[in-house]
């Protein structure tokens, strides 16, 4: 009897037994993110020893810049710290700025075969390059980082199989939406993505696929290693790895087909993704005051080239604030140099800093009382992106843009014919 | 806690739905205040005036995927708000995570949603992983917590035991 990809993963960063579901594993940290919140000060608790810091990275996003003396006091321990231990990738305000998950895509801090943590519930977005990527809490990120290690409990994992082509003007956020919809939760168990369309699904869209499994409370969602993925990785890291395949003969608790062609734009209605999405004709003509397109999940330079793409030349609705913001500066400034961000401020679009902003609420479009906005973020929570009495309806980077346009919830399609 | 030192729990009953995420347990408007005072701010959004409702040792009930969301501690507000423990039909992964670290008992026991009427007594048990109307004999027995994850949940959470090796600096005074 075989494993899956992620039960061969931890399988090989703990002590090498076989490992199955049921199981409690403990396994080697190759790499732990600390960011910003970890260091405020209702959370951050000394460190007096780090294991290695060279498998440690510090990132400022959800806070950067800061926009309270908390978040400064945050800022300004994390520096200790990197100086303290001699932490060589930091990634302060500035240059090298941006979400912790689109950093380890940047930079290709992501090992395939390897153990991520990070303190940031979106971490399974590494989960594209093969890795055992989680989200964990404050104190297990205290754990990691002082002993190496963390913990695991392993569940059963669920197969997904992409088939076929997206139509013009369907993107990954739509498959998403169509998953959530259709499954709904993925609590205690694991996402395995593979089949024969993944090669056609760039990098960037993978990892808007993977980045949305946090919000099917999947345990991990590891894509299977393809040639694209490797050259990425490769493209930008020295270090030796080992990508892990499934074993033929693994053991899925249920195998799912997904035919990319029969997808259509989607959009969540408020308050959760779960059992949740419409067809754009069920919503469409619900006026909007605010427009997102961002975070870690929707923030990639091919979110912003399709944000541009409907944009360019045209106007968004003078009742509609639209606020994009890049996952990266690296990725702003590419976006500047190619243009998109002319085309999207020149329609009248906020561009902002890269930072997880808006997606959490915490500053750059905060939403008031009763409003409405659509995003093509992570989260549509009550109360997520501001007051709890605001709507935050779900969509792809192309329909909160064809919406922002419209002033209303809107089709992509006409803008991709 | 109910007498011999072992982890059983006696409370009344709260009820709560399926799916409960992290916002609405520790909202962005609380994340900025003092840790004492977030835990007043749960279930604001969707239970206006529950929190100061709650006395110590009250136990929460719960549905599916408890905790879905974020990771930020909002385990540590329950556990704050003076609650004894929380059993839920099931627990979402992260959210079981912060529970043992902060030392916040939760257990999974399908089912439970639809056992208790709120208001009503429940007795909760970590011995032997059952939970049963206090008033009543029937008991539905809960998932086990792994003996390694209790070890931590026993030692008051994850921050006492890496004090003790060294690993953190104790908390001021």
């Amino acid at each position: 009897m075989g494993m899956t990809a992620i039960e061969k993963i931890l399988a090989r960063n703990g002590d090498g037994e076989v490992v199955r579901p049921g199981d409690i594993v403990t396994v080697r940290v190759e790499t732990a993110i600390l960011f910003d919140n970890n260091f405020m000060d209702t959370t951050w608790r000394e460190i007096l020893e780090v294991k290695d810091p060279g498998k440690v990275i510090v990132v400022f996003d959800h806070r950067a810049p800061a926009a309270q003396v908390a978040s400064a006091r945050a800022h300004k321990r994390g520096r200790e710290f990197v100086r303290q231990f001699g932490i060589d990738r930091f990634h302060d305000i500035g240059p090298e700025q941006g979400i912790s998950h689109v950093l380890v895509a940047d930079h290709g801090y992501g090992l395939p075969g390897t153990v991520l943590v990070c303190g940031d519930s979106h971490t399974c977005s590494a989960g594209v390059f093969n890795l055992a990527a989680r989200g964990v809490g404050a104190p297990d990120m205290t754990y990691a980082v002082t002993m190496g290690e963390t913990w695991f409990r392993v569940g059963e994992t669920i197969r997904y199989d992409l088939h076929g082509t997206l139509p013009p003007g369907v993107f990954a956020k739509d498959v998403f939406l169509y998953l959530a919809d259709r499954y709904g939760d993925h609590a205690t168990l694991n996402i395995e993505v593979g089949g024969p369309a993944l090669a056609a699904l760039p990098i960037n869209a993978r990892r808007t696929l993977a980045t949305m499994a946090a919000e099917l409370s999947a345990e991990f969602a590891t894509f299977e290693p393809d040639e694209i993925m490797l050259a990425h990785v490769r493209a930008r890291t020295q270090q030796p790895f080992e990508a892990q395949y499934p074993d033929a003969d693994a053991v899925y608790a249920d195998r799912r087909r997904i035919d990319l062609d029969a997808i259509e734009p989607l959009v969540a209605l408020p308050d959760t993704v779960l059992n949740n999405s419409r067809p754009l004709g069920d919503v469409a003509g619900t006026p909007i005051d605010q427009a997102f397109v961002g975070s870690c999940a929707n923030g990639t330079l091919d979110d912003l080239e399709v944000t541009a793409r409907v944009l360019h030349g045209r106007r968004i609705d003078l009742g509609v604030r639209m606020i994009v913001t890049p996952g990266s500066q690296g990725i702003y400034r590419e976006a500047l140099r190619l243009g998109y961000l002319q085309s999207i401020v020149d329609a009248g679009a906020v561009v902002t800093n890269a930072t997880c902003g808006a997606c959490g609420g915490g500053s750059l479009g905060v939403l008031g009382p009763g409003e409405t906005c659509i995003t093509a973020s992570t989260r549509n929570f009550k109360g997520r992106m501001g007051d709890p009495s605001a709507r935050i309806f779900m969509a792809s980077p192309a329909t909160v843009a064809a919406s922002a346009i419209a002033g209303t919830i809107a089709s992509p399609l006409a803008y991709f014919r | 806690m109910k007498g011999g030192g072992g982890m059983v729990f006696r409370g009344r009953v709260w009820l709560t739905g399926d799916n409960i995420n992290t916002d609405l347990i520790l909202p962005i408007q609380a994340y900025y205040l003092p840790i004492e005072e977030q835990a007043s701010w749960v279930f604001s959004a969707n239970r206006p005036g529950w929190a100061a409702q709650v006395r110590q040792g009250d136990i929460l009930v719960a549905g599916r995927n408890f905790g879905m969301g974020s990771s930020r501690p909002a385990a540590r507000s329950l556990k704050n708000l003076g609650l004894a423990c929380l059993v839920a039909d099931s627990i979402n992964g992260l959210f079981y995570r912060n529970a043992v670290n902060f030392a916040f008992p939760a257990l999974e026991a399908p089912g439970v949603a639809g056992m208790f009427q709120e208001g009503e007594v429940a007795e909760v048990s970590f011995e032997d992983f059952s939970v049963s109307r206090a008033a009543g004999r029937a008991g539905l027995p809960t998932l086990p917590m792994p003996p390694q994850l209790l070890r931590i949940l026993k030692a008051g959470g994850i921050y006492p035991l890496l004090e003790g090796l060294g690993k953190i600096a104790p908390v001021d005074g």
